[in-house]
């Protein structure tokens, strides 16, 4: 009899192809997603080397983080030049590449086109029981459908293209149980700032996450996705969720997906995956869900969370001396004082958007709050980003357009966006932010930016009241 | 890779913990098709500070770099190895690293060095003042004061680091094993490879 094992052991040895007497093993990459940002270096080594890209088939690129998200196309349907000459070049640069390696490309202007890892599950490129890379740590995102997803350099980006394969020390195991039902108004998003707050920023390093437990399972695909996303704002490379009905509900039909006999064979297969019963973990959390809150994070760091209804800290609070110090940066940085109330910090700008929140689900939770109402005086700058083409036409369909529209937001074209400052939406100094994103950094929005991090129902609150708010109090 | 084996020199005693890769190249650096002249943008917003470190004519060319806890947390941006690269550092020394930081550092030829706060809290104190001594072949980092500070790191990072190995080529010698995997996969798994 086999050992038991847990759902990340089953996924990587199913994936070893070569143990090295050094523990390191090489591990074969089922998906490689790619984009424009942390490609080009990758691109020019494969050429300076005369490699080729070994499985152009199991690759797929697609333009986020440059692309901006007013109109690309003019009138007549010509492509809009690109205003910033070094985000066209890169652009230009991934839409060279790809064919000239023989990569599927998703154009900029494609209707399949979005978010790398918003894209991936909704095309069904992205699948249980894979491995799947990108340059980007929140590749961790396709944990969500039980995929060993991670994020990775460029220089491993290029490995991959040229070998398939990464040299890789296996991580040692973490499960985050998540008990109970959460309460009106707390969202994935809740649930993984909450975590977050709880393991701290580094509490996952060298470890696999595995999220488990009745309120994770209660969740839909687009809220397992959310949760995922963040495991690397808690410290771990990827974050997983073992695939059930849900997820092959979620993936059926959907265009890389397998069909017909193929696809009862793959649900056979997922279903084997689950962590096996007296499996151990190096690392357990246990979370009640009853005490999670709508959240909201205060400093500069994901860790930093006090659920909508809290104050913001005293540095002297923590115990850690190195915190202590860090917390006082944060609050400086923040324009934030000791003992202020969350609920009365005045908000100017709001992001609706971003690989952690920009699924339909995300859309429908902040349309249902700003409906028949109207973004505050106050909120200068108020943006949507629907996370692909696809959850954008789905939204129209919906009427979810027209509801941000009449209360004064702006309904955009899908990219990264204002999450990490390198398009043209960005933060002001200074000025504050709710947004849905996963990363409240030192000038991630912009230079001198103040993000506060929270779920899309609880920005929406923020943008009809110009203030942090406790989304229960606009519920019905 | 330009193989390392012992750094001696000024070592800049930043200390701060959760130093996220966003801090160490912000975004607006990335939009790039290069690895050069990153080291320009490193730290930039902690050099808006007049009194910053990085710029002090103290610290100019120091090859060492002091950290607190998680030390390139966050993007996975490689460009944060090829920004400390760029500044000339070839060494880090915190009590911990995010996972993705410390893999992106040793295939730049940066040793990213573990070791317990306490022993960090001695080297920001030497560093005020004195150069600081790593070997990688005895795993030692050690002061003119005889402090004397061993470190672990995987054996693999360390063959790489020491002999600045294209992992690349290394792989490509098992290209006979990933073709049998490939074989194996598509014959027990065909649903594996994307239906359109």
């Amino acid at each position: 009899m086999t050992r038991p094992r847990t759902l990340y052991e089953k996924i990587w040895d199913a994936h070893v192809v070569e143990r090295r007497p050094d523990g390191t093993s090489l591990i074969f990459i089922d998906r490689h997603l790619v984009h424009e940002v942390t490609s080009p270096q990758a691109f020019a080594g494969l050429r300076a080397s005369g490699r080729t890209v070994r499985r152009p088939d199991l690759t797929l690129a697609v333009p986020d983080h440059n692309v901006p998200t007013t109109a690309r196309l003019d009138a007549d349907g010509n492509k809009l030049p690109i205003a910033d000459p070094e985000s066209a070049a890169q652009l230009a640069a991934l839409e060279k590449n790809a064919p000239d390696f023989g990569i599927r490309y998703i154009d900029a202007v494609a209707p399949e086109q979005g978010i790398v890892h918003v894209v991936g599950p909704e095309q069904g490129f992205s699948l249980p029981g894979t491995t799947i890379v990108c340059g980007d740590s929140h590749t961790a995102c396709h944990g969500g459908i039980g995929a060993l997803a991670f994020g990775i350099g460029t220089s491993e980006v290029e490995h991959v293209l040229a070998t398939q394969t990464l040299l890789l020390q296996p991580a040692k195991t973490m499960e985050v149980r998540v008990e109970g039902e959460v309460g009106p108004g707390v969202s994935a998003k809740d649930i993984i700032l909450h975590i977050t707050g709880t393991i701290g920023a580094a509490g996952g390093t060298g470890h696999v996450i595995e999220y488990t437990g009745s309120a994770i399972r209660a969740l839909s695909i687009e809220g397992r996705l959310t949760i995922s996303n963040m495991a690397i704002e808690g410290g771990a490379r990827a974050g997983l969720i073992a695939p059930d009905e849900t997820t092959f509900d979620y993936l059926k039909g959907r265009p890389y997906a397998p069909k017909g006999a193929d696809w009862d064979a793959a649900v056979a297969y997922w279903k084997s995956l689950a962590t096996d019963p007296g499996a151990t973990y190096d690392k357990i959390v246990v979370i009640d869900a009853a005490d999670i809150a709508p959240s909201v994070t205060w400093g500069t760091s994901p860790e930093d969370v006090v659920p909508i209804t809290g104050i913001v800290p005293d540095p002297a609070s923590f115990a850690d001396p190195s915190k202590q110090a860090a917390a006082a940066k944060s609050l400086a940085y923040m324009g934030l004082e000791p003992g202020m109330r969350m609920q009365d910090v005045p908000i100017e700008n709001i992001f609706i958007g971003s690989c952690t929140n920009s699924r339909i689900e995300d859309m429908r939770a902040a349309a249902a709050i700003v409906k028949g109402r109207h973004k505050a005086a106050n909120v200068k700058w108020a943006i949507v980003v629907p996370g692909s083409g696809l959850v954008k036409r789905q939204a129209e369909a919906e009427g979810l357009d027209r509801i941000f529209i009449d209360a004064g937001l702006e309904w955009r074209e899908p990219g990264c966006s204002a999450c990490l400052a390198m398009n043209p939406d960005k933060v002001p100094a200074g000025e504050r932010c709710a947004s849905t994103s996963n990363r409240n950094f030192v000038g991630r929005q912009g230079p001198g930016a103040r993000t506060h991090l929270v779920s899309p129902a609880m920005a929406a609150a923020a943008a009809v009241t110009g203030r942090l708010t406790d989304v229960r109090e606009l519920m019905a | 890779m330009t193989p390392l084996e012992k750094v001696e020199g000024r070592a800049i005693p930043l200390g701060l913990k959760n130093v996220d890769t966003d801090v160490i190249i912000p975004a607006h650096w990335l939009k790039t098709t290069s690895r050069e002249g990153m080291g320009r943008g490193a730290f930039e917003t902690l050099r808006a500070d007049p009194g910053n470190l990085f710029d002090s004519a103290e610290y100019q060319g120091a090859p060492i770099l002091i950290a607190g806890d998680n030390f390139g947390c966050g993007s996975s941006r490689e460009h944060a190895a090829w920004a400390l690269g760029d500044l000339g550092i070839r060494v880090v020394i915190a009590p911990s690293y995010s996972d993705i930081f410390s893999g992106n550092a040793v295939k730049n030829g940066i040793l990213p060095v573990v070791l317990p706060q306490a022993a960090i809290d001695r080297l920001m104190e030497v560093a005020a003042t004195d150069p600081i001594h790593v070997d990688l072949d005895t795993q030692t980092v050690t002061t003119p004061f005889q402090d004397r500070f061993a470190f672990e790191i995987d054996p693999f990072r360390k063959m790489c680091l020491l002999e600045g190995l294209d992992e690349i080529s290394l792989t490509e010698k098992s290209d006979a094993a990933i073709g049998a995997y490939e074989q194996k996969l598509d014959a027990e798994r065909p649903w594996m490879r994307p239906a359109a």
